[in-house]
């Protein structure tokens, strides 16, 4: 149900471009009302979550520490998995948004009989590293389409990229790296009993999403050649704002449905589960020092809180305290009274 | 119902088979054993908070208040606006999966509501279902649904199935920790009046008396009294122990379940024998008796009003720094929680060990240090004259207590301290241990009788991990750094590894270390006979 649904989503998604440009000729309204509509939708929105995120004060500072503690000057502690200061969160956020530390930790239980087996699973790491990297890269190659002087740095990337040199135009390693990830984690979500029972259709779409996006990418490289100087005309257009449809040429169907995705995934990004791309640098486990006994954190809505005082205390026990020896301080309690006045006065 | 037997417990558990059922239409079964009775309202009432009157949880009915639902919305509204840490944990989980198998109830039930990733998902579909205009019009295709007396059931079971130990934080790729949801959502559901007795029943005691056992202030001296006697038996030397002391350089602040019961009293010993033995300057009060705190597993408030008597004492003592005894979620509120509530602690001092001169770097703004840290420092600077053959009776292998790892990172001291004091010290296997340690399956406020079963479950994969190094180096004693663990391993051990004693590791110190003018020991702090001792004890040689 979730599958189906989320299927038959992306496939409508892919028609509207279809059936808007080639019957119905709204090249423009495709080309560059959706794009800056979507971009505005992406930016806006990415930008109100950070700003939600951002208000809502992080009462306790409540690192998960996965590392020895900075304790005794003999005990080595863990940098990274106990950071004791701010350069050294720094360098545990990197690693974990950067390489997904955390996920490398992975480990799969297995019940046989009466024992507990635990044994190494990186392949769901491994999976997310394929996607997540090759998404990267892939964008950063897009970036060739937005500049009248491709810098060399991006000649290098495609040029690593396509090390291999298999097929014409070469078949980019990126783009596999992509396509497997997605495959691998798609497939996992349906085949893994414990993922798939927590999957909503919201957890399959925008894999299918992404998986369009990918496909049709690779059509338009390698089957259905497209006017790659008129998609070059348009995207400098629409990035220097003067956006204009390029005159006389063909730029084929299929990069609209590929553009059309892309809109779409823009325009779903702040609103889905997507946004832990940026949640995950708030992650006040994560983003905060284990320095609590080294320095206080403020809470910025701490509010006092009554308790039971040692003075009423003593009188409810203070039969108890004398039958055992112990000497009542009515000092302490007459200097308690004192500053009670005073602060009253 | 009664227990079911071990080989029987696990019989429908596969971790790698989901329901036919979308989890969102199955009801939460009130099966004795696996949840833990209502709170009594007088307890509530002591306290001057909201309660249901009597009811319990597994009544057809529950007798909510009529405005329940707004009150449960804004609630949840109230903590979204103030806990930045539960508000990106309900927006950013991607279902990924990495922490279903990590939690200890999933693994020793099979339940897919105890995947963490669901755990919360109880909560992110009603989020979604009544806050987000998308969730409401996709609903279930988005995760959303809307908010039903039977979530409030369903809430009322999982949060209370999670020991907030932190595992499945260590996993996840975006740091999202159950605990912080689960303490959200205790949070909500006591706003209407729902809460356990067994975590509430100490938090009235820890506030009027002073500890969660509510022990009185002369029976505290005597239980003492007690265990000096004991120590002089055992050891020929009889040692003073100061109480509610002013002027002492050290409070010192155990958990009360240290000098409750056994095998805490062991440890307590342990602490006492230590103190004499070097001569620490130090004080226990009657009134700030406890370090643990059950206030945390109900509501940070509550947590917050009963350690507030810790530092009243501190400076009416007029000590110089605080000492803590082991105890698990205890260590994770002091690290954690004490300076942003307390603070600043400015009329302390940085603490310095008097015996070694050490200075607590790392405990200087909050002025108080674990005793694992201190004993450590003391051992590392050859102040102790320990005999370790005197724990040749004891193989012993180290449950690091959740919160002390996972909150506050002390792995490395009682390590140290055990090689120390022992000669047969083995380790678990590593996916079972630091970091990656399983909770007992009874903290948090869970280590109630009623709820054996789930305690047995939950307890399961600690147990398992004994087990198997009791299967091949013969460990006969679990130490742990954790008065839960001390009160609640015993029934886990003797239902799943029989054979196996818990104890604390300042236990160990205690028969391990030296004291001028002892007589010759024979027995170990648990009157057992020392190795090669056998037949000797009592005998006074």
């Amino acid at each position: 149900m979730n599958v189906g649904v989320s299927l038959l989503a992306v496939i409508a998604l892919i028609l509207i471009p279809w059936i808007g440009v080639s019957a119905l000729g709204l090249d423009s309204f495709f080309g560059i009302v959706i794009p800056y509509l979507a971009f505005f939708v992406f930016f806006i929105g990415l930008i109100y979550r950070i700003v939600q995120w951002a208000r809502v004060p992080q009462p306790f500072k409540i690192p998960s520490v996965c590392g020895q503690e900075k304790s005794l000057p003999w005990i080595k502690y863990s940098r990274l998995e106990s950071p004791a200061n701010t350069w050294e969160v720094v360098l545990r956020m990197f690693f974990e948004v950067v390489f997904f530390r955390s996920l490398f930790r992975n480990l799969r239980a297995d019940l046989q009989g009466r024992r507990l087996i635990y044994g190494s699973a990186k392949w769901l790491w491994f999976g997310a590293i394929l996607f997540h990297w090759g998404f990267f890269i892939v964008l950063i190659r897009h970036l060739r389409l937005f500049l009248y002087h491709v810098p060399s740095i991006l000649n290098y990337i495609d040029y690593v990229d396509s090390f291999f040199q298999i097929g014409f135009p070469p078949i980019y390693i990126t783009d596999l790296m992509i396509l497997g990830g997605l495959l691998f984690l798609l497939l996992r979500r349906l085949v893994d009993a414990k993922v798939s029972y927590i999957s909503h259709a919201s957890d399959y779409f925008p894999l299918f999403l992404i998986l369009g996006i990918v496909i049709s990418g690779i059509l338009m490289r390698h089957v259905y050649k497209v006017d790659v100087y008129g998609v070059k005309e348009l995207a400098i257009g629409l990035a220097t704002l003067h956006p204009a449809m390029p005159k006389d040429a063909h730029i084929g169907t299929i990069f609209f449905v590929h553009l059309f995705l892309v809109c779409t995934l823009a325009a779903y990004f702040p609103f889905s589960k997507l946004v832990h791309m940026v949640g995950v640098f708030f992650s006040p486990t994560r983003n905060l020092p284990n320095d609590n006994r080294m320095r206080r954190y403020v809470n910025p809505w701490d509010y006092p809180v009554k308790y039971h005082t040692f003075c009423e205390w003593q009188e409810h026990f203070k039969e108890q305290l004398q039958q055992a020896g112990f000497e009542l301080d009515e000092e302490w309690c007459k200097g308690q009274n004192v500053a009670k006045e005073n602060k009253a006065a | 119902m009664a227990l079911p037997k071990p080989d029987e417990l696990l019989q429908d558990v596969n971790l790698h088979k989901a329901p036919e059922k979308h989890w969102m239409d199955i009801k939460p079964e009130f099966k004795r054993g696996t949840y833990c009775y209502a709170v009594e309202p007088q307890v509530m009432e002591d306290l001057g908070l909201p309660h249901m009157g009597q009811w319990q949880p597994h009544d057809e009915k529950w007798p909510l208040p009529p405005d329940w639902k707004e009150r449960t919305l804004n609630a949840l509204r109230d903590r979204l606006n103030r806990f930045r840490s539960f508000k990106l944990f309900m927006d950013i989980c991607v279902r990924c999966g990495a922490c279903a198998d990590k939690c200890h109830f999933f693994l020793g039930s099979g339940d897919p509501k105890n995947m963490p990733v669901l755990r919360g998902e109880l909560v992110r579909s009603v989020i979604k279902g009544e806050f987000s205009p998308l969730g409401k019009l996709f609903g279930r295709l988005a995760g959303a649904r809307e908010l039903t007396e039977d979530i409030i059931k369903e809430w009322f079971y999982y949060f209370y199935q999670c020991t907030e130990c932190r595992r499945c934080s260590v996993f996840c790729p975006y740091g999202i920790d159950t605990a912080e949801i689960t303490i959200v959502m205790r949070e909500v559901l006591h706003e209407l009046g729902i809460a356990i007795d067994w975590a509430m029943k100490p938090v009235r005691f820890c506030h009027i008396v002073g500890n969660h056992i509510g022990i009185q202030p002369h029976t505290l001296k005597e239980i003492i009294e007690y265990l000096v006697m004991d120590i002089e038996e055992i050891t020929g030397v009889k040692i003073e122990v100061p109480i509610n002391k002013k002027g002492a350089e050290v409070l010192f602040v155990p958990p009360s379940g240290d000098y409750f019961a056994d095998p805490g009293i062991y440890n307590f010993m342990g602490y006492l024998i230590l103190f004499h033995h070097i001569g620490l300057d130090y004080t226990i009060s009657t009134y700030a008796s406890e370090s643990g705190n059950f206030g945390f597993f109900n509501k940070l408030e509550l947590a917050k009003k009963l350690h507030a008597k810790i530092y009243e004492e501190a400076r009416r003592l007029k000590v110089k720094w605080i000492l803590g005894g082991e105890c698990g979620h205890m260590w994770r509120v002091w690290h954690q929680y004490h300076n942003t509530w307390y603070g600043p602690v400015d009329f302390l001092e940085v603490p310095k060990s008097p015996i070694t001169g050490t200075v607590f770097e790392n405990a200087k703004d909050n002025k108080i240090v674990h005793i694992c840290e201190f004993t450590a420092d003391l051992i590392a600077h050859n102040k102790l004259k320990l005999d370790p053959s005197r724990n040749d009776h004891v193989v012993v292998t180290f449950h690091d207590s959740c919160n002390p790892s996972r909150a506050m990172g002390i792995l490395e001291e009682p390590r140290f301290i055990l090689k120390n004091v022992c000669n047969n010290f083995v380790e678990m296997p590593e996916n079972t241990i630091r970091e990656k340690t399983f909770c007992c399956g009874s903290g948090s406020g869970l280590n109630a009788d009623e709820y054996m079963e789930m305690r047995m479950r939950g307890g399961f994969p600690r147990a398992n991990a004994v087990e198997y190094v009791r299967k091949k180096y013969g460990v006969n004693h679990l130490a742990c750094i954790c008065a839960i663990d001390r009160a609640v391993f015993p029934a886990l051990m003797d239902y799943w590894v029989p054979g196996v004693d818990v104890c604390g590791v300042h236990e160990l110190v205690g028969n391990a270390i030296v004291l001028d003018g002892e007589k010759e020991r024979t027995m170990d702090l648990r009157y057992r006979p020392l190795k090669g001792k056998e037949g000797k004890e009592g005998e006074g040689v």
